[in-house]
Parts: C-alpha cells; sequence; structure tokens
C-alpha cells in the first residue's frame, strides 16, 4: 500500500460524505416540493431562486437552536444516541460501487470505496446497528413518549430485517456472489434483476420502508400518538442528526436498491464512458426517491398491530416464498419460472391477506 | 388491498399535473368579499367635506370601546362637515377592535364603514390607534380639502336628506 492509495482511499471517502450530507440538505427540499406538487400546492419558493437555498435556511436554524438535555436524562447516552443513528448511515454506502473504473491523473481509480467480497452481508450489518442508536435515545431521554417510540422502532426494525435480509438472498443466489460490484456485473448478462426478482424487489421496497422509518410505517415517531416518538426531547444539531440519518438511509436504500435490482451504475455507454456510472446511478436514486416520497403522499399511517400482522404474516412469508422459488429455479435452470411463480403466489396471499392483517 | 393501493397512487400522480392552487400572498393578493369587514374608512361627500358629525354613536355602539370621539363646533369659515358640529378628534384602537360592523350600523350619515384593508399590523400598543387623519378616505376629484370656507347657511343639516325612509 503506497501513500497514493492510501490518499485516494481518504479522497473518495470525503466525496461520498459531501454528496451524502449535501444529498441529505436536497433530499429534504425534494421532498418538500414533490410532496407540494402532489398536494396541489407550491412548496419552499421564498429561500433564494426557487427556493433554491431552503435547505441552508433550515441548516442554520437548526444550529443556533438551543441544545436542551432533560435534567433527568442519561446524558451519556442522550449525547451518543444521535451519533449512534448517523454514523452507520454515513457508512453504509462505503461498499455500494458508483461507477466502473475511470482514469484519473496517471492512475486507474475504481469508484468504490471498499470493494469487499461480502459487501451484502455488510449491508445488512451496518443496517441493523442504527436501531441501537434510536432505541438509546428513547431510553436516555426518560420520557414516555421517546421510550415507547423507541421500543415500537426496535420491535418494527427486528421484525422487518428478518425480511429484508431474505429479500438480500435473491439477487445473491441469482449473481452466486455476494459482492455488490459482481452483482452490478452479473446484471449487464442477465438484465436487471426486477425482472427476475419482482417480488423480492417489491418486499426489498416494502421493507426498507419500515427500515428507514418512512411513511406508512412511521410508526416509531407517529406524532399523533408519541408527539415525537424517540426524538421527542431532542432538539437543535441533536435532532438535525436524527433527521439528517432518517434522509440519508433514504438516499442509502435507494443505492443499494439500485445496485441490487436496477442494475446499480449500468446503463448505455457506460463501457465507453465509464464516467457515466455516477450519472446512471444519480438519476436511479432520485427515481426510487421519487417513488418513497410518493408513497408517502398517499398512504396513511398503518396500525401498530397491523404493521406487526403485515411484516409477520404477509411479508416474511412472501420473502420466504421467493427465496425458495429463486433457489429451486436455479439448480433447475429455469430462471424464467421465477416472476412467473412468485407473482401467482403473491396474488394469491395478496388475495387472503385482508384476513390475516385483521381487516374485514 | 393491492388494488386499492395502486388506485391511490394514481390518484396522488394525476394530482401532480394539476395547478397548484397556491395564492403567492404579498404579491398577488385575493379580491376580499363584497361584505368584508377590514380596517374602516371615514368618508367624505363629493365636495370634499366629512360625512362625520362627531356624533359619537359609533363609540356608544362599540361593544369593545374601541372608538374614542371628540367633537367640536363647525363654522362657515372653517367647515370640516354639514351642520353644527365635527369630530376634532376620532380614534380607533385596533387591539380592542373586533370588526363587528356595529359602528357601520349605529352612523346616521353613513361616515364610518368597513373597508377591504385587512394587513393591520403593529409593533406597539400606540401604533394601534388609528388617527382620524389615517382613517379618513383621500379627497374625489372636485373635493376641496377639509376645513373649507363655504357661504353662510349652506350647510345647516348635519344628517342628509333620506330619499327613501326604508333604505
Amino acid at each position: 500500500m503506497d501513500i497514493a492509495l492510501l490518499l485516494e482511499w481518504i479522497v473518495k471517502s470525503a466525496i461520498l460524505l459531501l454528496a451524502l450530507v449535501t444529498g441529505f440538505a436536497y433530499l429534504t427540499f425534494y421532498e418538500r416540493k414533490a410532496l407540494a406538487k402532489i398536494q396541489v400546492r407550491i412548496g419552499p419558493n421564498r429561500a433564494g431562486p426557487g427556493g433554491w437555498f431552503q435547505p441552508l435556511a433550515d441548516g442554520l436554524k437548526l444550529i443556533f437552536k438551543e441544545e436542551l438535555i432533560p435534567s433527568k436524562a442519561d446524558r451519556l447516552m442522550f449525547v451518543l444516541a444521535p451519533v449512534i443513528t448517523v454514523v452507520p448511515a454515513l457508512i453504509i454506502l462505503g461498499v455500494v460501487p458508483w461507477g466502473d473504473k475511470v482514469t484519473l491523473f496517471g492512475r486507474e481509480i475504481s469508484l468504490t470505496i471498499a470493494n469487499i467480497n461480502v459487501g451484502v452481508l455488510y449491508l445488512t450489518a451496518i443496517a441493523s446497528i442504527s436501531v441501537y442508536g434510536i432505541v438509546l435515545a428513547g431510553w436516555s431521554s426518560n420520557n414516555k413518549y421517546a421510550m415507547l417510540g423507541g421500543i415500537r422502532s426496535s420491535a418494527q426494525m427486528i421484525s422487518y430485517e428478518l425480511t429484508l435480509g431474505l429479500s438480500f438472498v435473491g439477487p445473491l443466489l441469482l449473481a452466486g456472489t455476494m459482492d455488490v460490484a459482481k452483482i452490478i456485473e452479473v446484471q449487464k448478462e442477465l438484465g436487471w434483476f426486477i425482472i427476475w426478482q419482482p417480488v423480492g424487489a417489491l418486499v426489498f421496497w416494502i421493507a426498507t420502508l419500515a427500515e428507514t422509518n418512512r411513511a406508512p410505517f412511521d410508526m416509531p415517531e407517529a406524532e399523533q400518538e408519541l408527539t415525537a416518538g424517540y426524538h421527542t426531547e431532542y432538539s437543535g444539531m441533536k435532532f438535525a442528526l436524527f433527521f439528517m440519518a432518517e434522509y440519508i438511509k433514504m438516499i442509502a436504500v435507494s443505492a443499494i436498491a439500485a445496485a441490487l435490482f436496477f442494475g446499480g451504475y449500468r446503463g448505455p455507454f457506460v463501457d465507453q464512458i465509464p464516467w457515466l456510472g455516477p450519472l446512471y446511478l444519480f438519476i436511479k436514486v432520485i427515481l426510487l426517491l421519487f417513488g418513497m416520497i410518493w408513497v408517502r403522499a398517499t398512504l396513511p399511517r398503518i396500525r401498530y398491530d397491523r404493521l406487526m400482522a403485515f411484516g409477520w404474516k404477509i411479508l416474511f412469508p412472501l420473502a420466504l416464498i421467493n427465496v425458495f422459488i429463486t433457489a429451486v429455479a436455479i439448480v433447475f435452470e429455469v430462471l424464467w419460472l421465477i416472476p412467473v411463480l412468485t407473482i401467482v403466489l403473491t396474488a394469491i396471499v395478496l388475495y387472503f391477506s385482508r384476513q390475516a392483517i385483521g381487516r374485514r | 388491498m393491492f388494488s386499492e393501493i395502486m388506485r391511490g397512487l394514481s390518484t396522488t400522480f394525476r394530482s401532480m399535473f394539476e395547478k397548484p392552487v397556491t395564492i403567492q400572498y404579498p404579491e398577488v393578493k385575493r379580491p376580499v368579499r363584497k361584505r368584508f369587514k377590514g380596517r374602516h374608512q371615514l368618508h367624505r361627500y363629493e365636495n370634499g367635506l366629512e360625512k362625520c358629525i362627531g356624533c359619537s354613536l359609533c363609540a356608544a355602539a362599540c361593544p369593545a370601546d374601541a372608538i374614542f370621539v371628540e367633537s367640536s363646533e363647525n363654522s362657515d369659515e372653517e367647515r370640516f362637515s354639514p351642520g353644527e358640529r365635527y369630530a376634532s378628534t376620532y380614534e380607533i384602537n385596533y387591539l380592542r377592535c373586533i370588526f363587528c360592523g356595529y359602528c357601520e350600523d349605529a352612523c346616521p350619515t353613513e361616515a364610518i364603514v368597513l373597508g377591504d384593508q385587512y394587513e393591520l399590523s403593529f409593533t406597539n400598543r400606540r401604533e394601534s390607534i388609528y388617527a382620524k387623519e389615517m382613517l379618513l378616505v383621500p379627497l374625489q376629484e372636485g373635493g376641496k380639502p377639509t376645513p373649507q370656507k363655504v357661504e353662510p347657511g349652506m350647510f345647516t343639516r348635519s344628517v342628509p336628506v333620506m330619499k327613501d325612509p326604508m333604505d
């Protein structure tokens, strides 16, 4: 390892961090604008031309707000919790490539920070850390609403994590590797995995909505029931960190979804011009994020018992069915059976789903 | 469940292409309704004389005690309004006013009318009191500013003759 390689890593990490933090700021703006559009409004348009300085204004406001720590709070945990939440969100994208190799300053640079061969395992491992931050935040605030939010969050995340892990298995089996870069390479020949794993992608999508605490699964921060859930007692920059974690996680899961199901950075002419890779990834992430915002604008929050019932009685069996069919089809080399069978079985499960989640 | 969700998603997606209903308020203002009760205006006759005769009926009718009127004698040398007296002081405290419109009903000369102005903001209590000069409407074309020097015996009646008593 030489100094240049070390420098390369530092520069790449800095670029990723910068991209994520600006991405967070402008994702809030994007979300507000898109929600406004859906709700037949205009959205923020006062700060700067077209409202483009709105995230800046929000950030400045949060920095100058008073940092309040409740007197009966567990101070160490209270301060540590937002950090524990935000760090996994920042590092999770380390294994997702943003492009192929490019030549810059006479060096061949691969546009990945860490190209580890168990990348998908890393993703699942890091994704589950952030729940600690949320639970600790709820516990250390010494507030019953925060506590309830934290407990709900942990229960929800653990339930949906299983499904999330299982939905990773489909692309893994198809690609035959855990290396994210190789999974993307395989999609060059096989076509995007969403063709082979439509149900897997859907299950992944729903599970990530629950993982990132997004509507309609934003139970931990259900305003009407829990004031603000686990971050009730947080203010100023500490609150901003939770906010940041949620939005960066949104970007992260969108990038992961793009890598696993939508061909990652791949697109037309990406082999000739490797710089197109990050652009394609960016476009895919933007579209997937729009999906999240769209779902938020459409669906009401589901009741907590139904959330659990949906997770365990519908989504989890669906993920299991998907893994089973994928595995069998790969063994017998009849790939076309996967989408057909999974969609048919999903339709059957959804038909009987009303009873399962307790709706008449 | 699935079809309902899809229907919901299509509804929200279609609403994205509708024209926003937002009115960009400080730049674009929606006209107020015909019977809107905004800030008061003290009206004038066509010749520029004030309609207000300083009778204090509005102050008596005001449930919030927001109006303060002091009247003085008119003379033909210095005439503000028809008749004997005019309002030398006319103040409305907008921290008290509840915009009920009783003053408008009480006025015998239709001098005080609740207008269409609703942008009333002030930063201290003194500014909340609107004096007569702020409430009086500007002069119409052909009107002369008050006080006017008029010929004697022209404006002896303080309340105008009503054409239709039922009006």
